[in-house]
Parts: structure tokens; C-alpha cells; sequence
């Protein structure tokens, strides 16, 4: 079987790169959208601050199972 | 050409144990392994264990010091006390739970200062750690909550905990072969890992982020060649470092509180359905 194209090194890091931009969409949107649902009903702070960490913490686990990836695959075969 | 590098030169004889020669010593998860503080018997008590138990000791003994003498007119200690206990009361459970949480406020105001006070050790000298960067504690954290709010949700609602899980009221029912499945997975397998990784990843970033800038600003500063690009890196890094630990405070209150915030979420499936 020949290769045409091969990749090694720290795939990992590269997985973590790709699994970093949807949550990053993510959390900006939630956060954008909760800054502005403050600014429209200043009163009702506390109610939108937690929906808005629940909403983080959410979408950033996504992230973060990416980001422990590379540490638990490393370089892989040189 | 290469030049030959003297091993004596600034930058290979520091920061035993991290390899990488006479280059960066970039960290990696090794630094989280340290060798045992002391040992008794076949018993290694690593660091992590050891801030452990020094957390749970400073929780112990505040909290009782705070409420010993409780009086009418809070002072001191005890007004800190109640200040963070009505934090979890009105805050977190009062909030998310409502009526019939009140008896979960010791279980996640345990858990919020536990949590708080380890992340915290993170910044603190001489510690400089967090144990909740090592996996076995947030999983440990994470089963106790899973072991308590779906036992506790049958309790209290019987099968119809399970009905009001997995089957979602208000949806026209040949919906339920997809989200069936999926309601299964994401609320009883993916929910526990999840909350157990979030805390752990958070924490382990953090601290290989730190060590990063304190070896980069120990690394470029180097006292035998002065040179432009040296000074401005290490001032750079330590600047970073500076700035991140400011930052790593604000996280580990931060995932402090998402913690029992998702713990209060999940107890409220199991008082009131999901």
C-alpha cells in the first residue's frame, strides 16, 4: 500500500484547535446575548448572570474535553 | 553550523526533573506527578492529598469558629460565615431548586468552599497547587453528586422521575424514538463525566498556564549574555504571569460556583422534575 499524504506529530493540539472554535462561537453568543438582556431589564441581573454561567459552563466543556486530548494521546508515532 | 552549548550555560542546570536539555523546558503533564511528600507504610502522601486535608481543615475549623457561638447581632467570623451561607441559600438553591432545596444547602455549601479553597491553593505560595487539578478528585465529586440526586429523584418521584427524564411532556410521540436515546445519554452518562471534567480541565490549564510564564520568565532572563529581546520576554512572561493569576483567582471562584450551580440543577430534576 503506498501513502499519498501523511500527518504526524501533535495531532492532539491540532484536534484541541478544531474543538475550540464552536464552543468559542458559543460563548460568545451567550455572553453577547446576556449583555444585552441586561442592558434591556437592568432588575432582572441575578436571574440572567446564572442562566448566562450555566449556558458557559455548557459549551465550554466541549472545549475542554478537547484541550486534555493532547495531553492524553501526546505527540503519537514519530 | 551549530554551536556547541556549554552545559554549564544558564537554562540547562535549572528546573530539575523537567527534561528538554538546554531549550524551553516547556511543561507538560508530568509536573503534575511529584514524588510523595512522606510516606507511612505502603502509604505515599503525594501533595495533592496533602492540600487536600489541609482544605478540608481550614473549612473545619473556619466554620466552627464562625458558628461556636452564634449571636443575635452577627461579628467578625460568624458575619463572614453567614454571609456565605446565604449565598447558597438565596443565591444557588432558593433560585434553581425552590421549595424542598432547603435541605440541600450543607451539601452544596460544603461543596462550594470546598472546591473554592482548593482552586485556591492554585495562587497561594508555597502550596501553589490545585488538588483539583488532579482527576481523581473532581470524579470523586462528581459520583457523590450522580449518587445522590438519581437515587434521591426516585425517592422522592418514583418511576415517574424516570418518565419526566426521558420522555418529555409536549412533544408528539413518534419524537420519542430520536430523543429517547439521546435524553438517556446526555442526562445519565454524559452529565457526570462532564461535570467532573469541566472542573478538572479548568484547573489543570490553569496551573500548566502559570508554570508556563514562570519558567519562560525565569528561562529568557539570563544575567550572562544581556540582551534586548531577553529583558523584554522575561518582563513580558512575568507580566503574564502576574496577569493570569489574577485571572486563575476569578476562574477558581468562578468553577467554584458552576460546580454547585450544576449540582442545584440536577438536584432540581430529581425534587421536580426535569
Amino acid at each position: 500500500m503506498t501513502l499519498l499524504a501523511e500527518v504526524y506529530g501533535s495531532i492532539g493540539s491540532v484536534g484541541y484547535g478544531l474543538a475550540a472554535i464552536g464552543p468559542g462561537i458559543g460563548i460568545g453568543i451567550i455572553f453577547g446575548q446576556g449583555v444585552q438582556a441586561i442592558a434591556r431589564q437592568p432588575e432582572a441581573y441575578g436571574v440572567i448572570r446564572q442562566n448566562m454561567l450555566l449556558g458557559f459552563a455548557l459549551a465550554e466543556a466541549l472545549a475542554l474535553i478537547g484541550f486534555v486530548v493532547p495531553f492524553i494521546f501526546g505527540a503519537g508515532p514519530q | 553550523m551549530t554551536v556547541a552549548i556549554p552545559e554549564t550555560a544558564w537554562g540547562c542546570q535549572f528546573v530539575p526533573g523537567l527534561e528538554g536539555g538546554c531549550g524551553f523546558p516547556a511543561p507538560n503533564a508530568s509536573i503534575f506527578f511529584t514524588d510523595p511528600v512522606f510516606s507511612l507504610g505502603p502509604f505515599n502522601f503525594t501533595k495533592p492529598m496533602l492540600l487536600l486535608w489541609i482544605g478540608v481543615a481550614i473549612i473545619v475549623i473556619f466554620f466552627l469558629y464562625a458558628f461556636m457561638r452564634p449571636k443575635l447581632v452577627p461579628r467578625g467570623a460568624q458575619n463572614l460565615g453567614e454571609l456565605g451561607y446565604l449565598f447558597i441559600r438565596d443565591g444557588i438553591v432558593k433560585d434553581v431548586i425552590g421549595k424542598g432545596g432547603t435541605k440541600f444547602v450543607p451539601f452544596l455549601f460544603s461543596f462550594f468552599f470546598l472546591i473554592w479553597i482548593l482552586n485556591l491553593f492554585e495562587v497561594i505560595p508555597v502550596a501553589q497547587f490545585p488538588p483539583t487539578s488532579m482527576f481523581a478528585l473532581p470524579v470523586a465529586f462528581a459520583l457523590i453528586v450522580y449518587f445522590t440526586w438519581v437515587p434521591y429523584g426516585f425517592i422522592k418521584q418514583g418511576p415517574g422521575f424516570l418518565k419526566s427524564m426521558l420522555f418529555p411532556s409536549g412533544i408528539p410521540w413518534p419524537m420519542y424514538f430520536l430523543l429517547t436515546p439521546i435524553e438517556l445519554l446526555s442526562n445519565f452518562i454524559v452529565r457526570p463525566f462532564t461535570h467532573a471534567v469541566r472542573l478538572f480541565a479548568n484547573m489543570f490549564a490553569g496551573h500548566l498556564l502559570l508554570t508556563t510564564f514562570a519558567i519562560a520568565a525565569w528561562y529568557l532572563f539570563n544575567p550572562a549574555s544581556f540582551s534586548v529581546v531577553g529583558v523584554v520576554g522575561s518582563a513580558g512572561s512575568f507580566l503574564m504571569l502576574t496577569i493570569l493569576t489574577a485571572f486563575e483567582i476569578l476562574i477558581g471562584a468562578l468553577q467554584a460556583y458552576i460546580f454547585t450551580l450544576l449540582t442545584a440543577v440536577y438536584l432540581s430534576d430529581a425534587v421536580s422534575g426535569h
